[in-house]
């Protein structure tokens, strides 16, 4: 995970976003059609999910994989199925899910929107030794900490709990660098000097003045991190034993292995419709927030 | 080099000290030494020890480092993710690089469908993608199994020992091509077009354009793709480990150093031998990614 800047010597990042067509240049046809292919190689697995979230276990058997099969068109049956099976535990894993993404993600950016301002306006004693604990560790491969995570949640009774899910899922420090050169750049200091001598504390100052600039970097920083607890697998994989407390990953996954069990039955097609409604969310949240976190990576560019 | 030029954020000026700061970085600071610093100094603790039958707990310094640089399993481990490596990743920042400036270049119809439909299976979760392309691969009711029946063909198996690494970077490349194109294309973003410009009336063309100011410009985020690829390949876990159920012969559990650790200390309860394995491969991770140029993101 991290971080990745781009150059602060352009301009505010909503300059940034707007930059001005280029001069219309001749359009290719050779460059769309290679292009195409990479988009059509990206869209194919959306497009066999789909089609086949529609087909029963039977069809899945019996029908080519990128066209509908004869006979039932079961999507409906197969959403109802899914919500229903196993006495609608479906259900309780996407909730789990929700938890998990409202408390994680959400929590993660507060605490990196918090500590990216702190870090990009305020001058405080030991600020260079953040910076060089939190880059140095984030150098340290994340599943490497799963295993002696696990192990001191253990000890601490945490395991097993919502909390052992959530609690890792708190810190991002992509999140904390992006809303780092995001503070910096968006927030004039001239504002928080004019609210500080209006007698505003920091705190106000914070929440009156600051968060309203910072949008676009919030929102980016929350999908990113949405994004990073709604996929999470390996962490929810070794802390929770409880399927009332899996989220949608491990519950869907443990729905496909029961296939492979002795006296498992095969699901195949509500996993298959199982991951649709995963995936959903997912997809319109970024489809129609598209404006604002494309210009809020381009205040630097990132990788989680 | 870009990363280290946002180093100075811009805003800061000499400001007198004061802790007020640290209201503010805190409590990120507190959750962050809970979950990254106190698992690393414990990982780094089990290591030095060994649980054994008789005797108990017993600190035995670097044995467990010993009998790991003989393991013959976690060296297996390790090729298979080193080839992983230094075939996909080139592959994958190759693909992203070309598609980020397809559309930057904006010579093509439609760029936004582009951008917006590449990126996409970055929000598909690992388990989502990973079971589609199963199915995919699957001669059952697979794809290759659909052609195989259509055309009387026999392709080799995706899931067989000899394509199964092939079928999983596969599968990574997609998860990660369109997110990689993001990270390029937003940095391209922020070139300066006056500069096109210039090097256009001074008779640069496309490609001399690109090689002579694009990719320099872009560097620092050609950089940290690579040292972030780098981390998630050593990491390989999510994709084998669900694509096993569908080939156990081949997806071995100590298929990937990650798998190896996971399967120690989950089915075999040697918690410290696992934690041995994490940090050794959390050491090589880290010289290599310093080797990529981790020093610019450093300076930040």
């Amino acid at each position: 995970m991290t971080t990745a800047v781009q150059p602060s010597r352009r301009t505010r990042p909503s300059a940034i976003a707007h930059k001005p067509y280029r001069r219309s240049k001749r359009r290719s046809k050779t460059l769309t059609l290679l292009t195409s292919l990479v988009a059509i190689y990206s869209l194919i697995p959306l497009a066999w999910l789909v089609i086949n979230a529609t087909k029963t276990q039977n069809g899945l058997q019996n029908s080519f994989g990128l066209w509908f099969a004869h006979g039932k068109f079961a999507l409906f049956d197969n959403i109802r199925d899914t919500f229903t099976y196993q006495d609608g535990v479906f259900l309780r894993w996407f909730a789990n899910t929700v938890l998990y993404v409202v408390v994680g993600a959400g929590g993660a950016t507060f605490l990196a929107t918090l500590a990216g301002y702190g870090l990009a306006k305020f001058n405080f004693p030991g600020k260079r030794g953040v910076f060089a604990t939190v880059i140095g560790a984030v150098a340290v491969p994340g599943t490497a900490l799963a295993v002696p995570t696990f192990l001191m949640f253990s000890k601490l009774g945490l395991t097993n709990t919502p909390w052992s899910v959530i609690i890792p899922s708190l810190i991002s420090p992509f999140g904390l660098y992006l809303m780092w050169t995001f503070s910096a750049q968006a927030i004039p200091d001239e504002m928080l000097e004019a609210a500080r001598i209006d007698g505003a504390g920091e705190f106000r100052t914070f929440f009156r003045v600051s968060v309203p600039l910072l949008g676009p970097g919030i929102v980016t920083v929350l999908l990113f991190t949405m994004v990073a607890t709604w996929n999470n697998y390996f962490l929810p994989l070794i802390m929770l034993k409880d399927p009332n407390w899996y989220p949608l990953t491990i519950g869907i996954n443990s729905w496909n292995d029961q296939a492979a069990t002795v006296d498992g039955q095969a699901v195949f097609n509500l996993v298959i419709t199982g991951s649709l409604l995963t995936i959903l969310p997912l997809l319109a949240a970024f489809l129609f927030l598209q404006r604002y976190w494309q210009s809020g990576l381009a205040a630097g560019s990132v990788k989680e | 080099m870009a990363t280290t030029q946002a180093a100075a954020p811009l805003g800061v000026r000499r400001r007198r000290r004061s802790w007020k700061g640290w209201q503010f970085v805190g409590p990120f600071m507190v959750v962050f030494a809970l979950v990254f610093l106190a698992p690393i100094a414990y990982s780094i603790y089990l290591s030095l020890y060994k649980n054994r039958l008789i005797g108990g707990n017993s600190f035995v310094g670097l044995d467990n480092y010993q009998q790991a640089l003989h393991d013959s399993v976690f060296w297996a481990a390790f090729g298979r993710v080193a080839l992983f490596l230094a075939v996909q990743v080139p592959i994958m920042l190759v693909l992203a690089l070309m598609v980020a400036l397809a559309i930057d270049s904006g010579r093509l119809h439609g760029k936004a469908f582009f951008r917006v439909t590449i990126f996409l299976p970055y929000a598909v979760p690992a388990v989502v993608a990973t079971l589609m392309w199963g199915f995919m691969y699957g001669s059952q009711f697979g794809l290759v199994g659909n052609i195989n029946d259509a055309l009387h063909t026999s392709l080799p198996d995706p899931l067989g020992s000899h394509l199964m690494l092939t079928s999983i970077g596969n599968i990574v490349t997609w998860e990660f091509v369109g997110y990689n194109m993001l990270i390029f294309y937003s940095a391209l973003r922020v070139v300066p077009t006056s500069l096109y410009e210039s090097a256009e009336i001074d008779g640069a063309g496309q490609f001399r354009i690109i090689r002579a100011i694009k990719l320099p410009a872009i560097r620092g985020a050609l950089a940290i793709a690579t040292i972030f690829s780098v981390i998630g390949s050593f990491q390989l876990f999510n994709e084998p480990a669900i694509l096993r159920p569908l080939a156990k012969n081949v997806l071995t559990t100590g298929y990937t150093p990650n798998m190896y650790a996971y399967s120690l200390s989950f089915a075999g309860q040697q918690y410290n031998y696992a934690a041995t394995v994490a940090i050794i491969m959390g050491v090589i991770t880290m010289v290599i990614a310093y080797v990529v140029q981790l020093r610019g993101a450093r300076e930040i």
